[in-house]
């Protein structure tokens, strides 16, 4: 479990929910004594997508694993701030984690198929959740599937092994598995890091479809895809956060000078 | 000297793995065939069927067959859940540190104890001190001893092999860490906990020392965890070393090598059939 090393945070007000959906308030993450992400205040609207630039180890993917509590299996993760979804503080602790988890949905930057079919690979979640009953986690399958560009080509082998896919497959199965969940928000972590480009289209088509539904923020290494798949950039240099705009106004018109040097391509 | 071309070298190196592999693999032939063609000829419905009859130099070894299933059935009964259990929490329930640390080096010290060590242990503690007698339980309880430590390191071996990734996978999707443990960890890590199993139960079959001390070596057939038994490997020890039936010992040999022949197979069938069925 995350020890909590800053004050009570039940003594705060609640923040108004109205037009965020998460807020980051003054959130430091330390393993052990080094510190990875610093003092990162930010707030991700609802159905908005909000991507993450940086070079590497930059706190991008730590910063991810912090929304939804996965850095809490790390035995030296230590915290201060907090981080509030609809108002309520994710590191409180009586929050329910595994229904947080749902709540907010990770796609890992490589594919991350468990080793059994593709359908059982996709009412883990749901059935984790409750839910049992079989013509609904039919149902369930096949809204995810359609719902990450894959149905149509995998509706007649859902007894298929997962790890038999392609990688780009297997990353639309990572990423149908969260949408059966029926988080709130999507959490990707350089979900094409690994892919060609036919299958980069295809997360990115999905993504401005799923934008109608889920807040999303994509962490990338690929500027161009920010600028392509996000209304919002934030550009993260070690464990700082540096500057955060609207997508157009980061790529035109930065206002820090390494975010400039950044996509440009002048270091990183 | 001039250095050998590397083909030459690669020929040479190639001929050496063969010659090893012919050794490791012909000794053991060898062994097995040789066993089996003094003992196999002796080996007649009577011999399994039948009690023994003159200590052993007539009749047959049905007690002892029985009597070792009962044994080392009940010690892999008792040392797998165990063994397993404690690798869970090794790997999945603590971090590393000094606990860890002294429970696995306690388990590797284990593992390298004399059977005979663990068969006067056993002698004083469960068939004296808690007065188990010289019993089927407190062999099955000195072979559970004897063979966890093997379980709990192959079991952690096991757990360990599964990709960090999978556990990833299971907690972000909501599960708690008992749903991640029991259902993606465990599910993934089974064929090598079984591996560890298989090897237990033939470890406890032909195990002679550690039952003589507390199993016995009553002839007769047990009718409950309570009655002294003797099992093949030890039936067969006390056949040859006292010289009474040498065709009796090769035959009893021959069933013990058949029955930890079969089980191991058995074992694997049932585990592909698993694995497949659980992919």
């Amino acid at each position: 479990m995350a020890r909590n090393v800053s004050t009570d945070p039940r003594q705060h007000a609640p923040s108004p929910i109205s037009e965020t959906k998460v807020v980051v308030e003054n959130f430091r993450a330390y393993f052990g004594r080094s510190a990875v992400l610093r003092n990162i205040t930010l707030t991700i609207k609802p159905c908005e997508r909000l991507a993450i630039i940086g070079p590497a180890g930059s706190g991008k993917t730590t910063f991810l694993r912090t929304l939804n509590r996965l850095n809490d299996l790390e035995p030296l993760f230590r915290y201060t701030g907090r981080i509030l979804l609809d108002g309520s503080d994710i590191y409180d602790g009586d929050a329910d984690v595994p229904a947080l988890r749902r709540r907010l949905g990770m796609v890992y930057a490589v594919p991350t198929p468990l080793p059994w079919s593709i359908q059982e690979n996709i009412v883990f979640g749901p059935r984790t959740a409750g839910v049992t009953n079989r013509h609904k986690l039919e149902e369930i399958v096949e809204r995810a599937l359609r719902g990450a560009f894959l149905w149509e080509e995998v509706k007649d082998r859902l007894k298929m092994n997962a790890t038999d896919l392609s990688g780009g497959q297997q990353q639309r199965l990572c990423l149908a598995r969260v949408l059966a969940l029926e988080p709130e928000v999507l959490l990707l972590d350089e979900p094409c890091s690994g892919l060609d480009p036919i299958s980069t289209a295809k997360i990115e088509d999905a993504i401005a479809e799923l934008k109608s539904r889920y807040s999303i923020v994509l962490v990338t290494n690929n500027t161009k895809q920010a600028a392509r798949a996000s209304d919002r950039t934030a550009f993260f240099l070690m464990g700082e956060m540096i500057e955060i705009g609207d997508t157009r106004q980061i790529f035109t018109n930065p206002v820090h000078g390494h975010t400039n040097d950044y996509i440009t391509g002048n270091f990183g | 000297m001039k250095r050998p071309s590397p083909p030459a070298m690669q020929r040479v190196a190639v001929s050496f793995m063969w010659l090893g592999t012919i050794i490791a693999v012909g000794v053991l032939l060898f062994i097995v065939a040789y066993i089996l063609m003094l003992g196999l000829p002796h080996v007649t419905w009577e011999f399994l069927s039948q009690g023994p009859r003159l200590m052993g130099r007539e009749g047959g070894v049905l007690p002892m067959i029985v009597g070792t299933l009962w044994v080392a059935g009940l010690a892999v009964m008792i040392a797998a859940p165990v063994g397993v259990i404690t690798a869970i929490y090794l790997t999945e329930y603590t971090t590393e540190g000094k606990l860890t640390a002294v429970i696995r080096f306690g388990a590797d010290c284990l593992a390298g104890i004399p059977s005979i060590i663990f068969g006067l242990f056993g002698f004083v503690f469960f068939t004296i001190t808690l007065g188990m007698g010289l019993s089927v339980l407190s062999g099955a309880m000195t072979l559970a001893i004897m063979v966890l430590p093997t379980i709990i390191r192959t079991s952690e071996e096991a757990i360990r092999a599964v990709p960090r990734a999978y556990r990833d996978a299971g907690y972000g999707l909501g599960a708690t860490r008992w749903g991640v443990v029991t259902q993606v960890v465990l599910r993934s890590a089974l064929p090598g906990i079984g591996t560890g199993i298989v090897l237990s139960i033939g470890r406890s079959i032909s195990e002679t020392a550690a039952v003589m001390l507390t199993a016995g070596s009553a002839l007769r057939l047990p009718t409950s965890a309570f009655d002294s038994t003797r099992t093949l490997a030890l039936h067969f020890f006390v056949l040859s070393r006292e010289g009474i039936s040498m065709p009796k010992a090769y035959a009893t040999a021959s069933v013990l090598i058949v029955a930890i022949l079969t089980i191991n197979l058995l074992a694997y069938w049932v585990m592909q059939r698993f694995v497949a069925r659980v992919r």
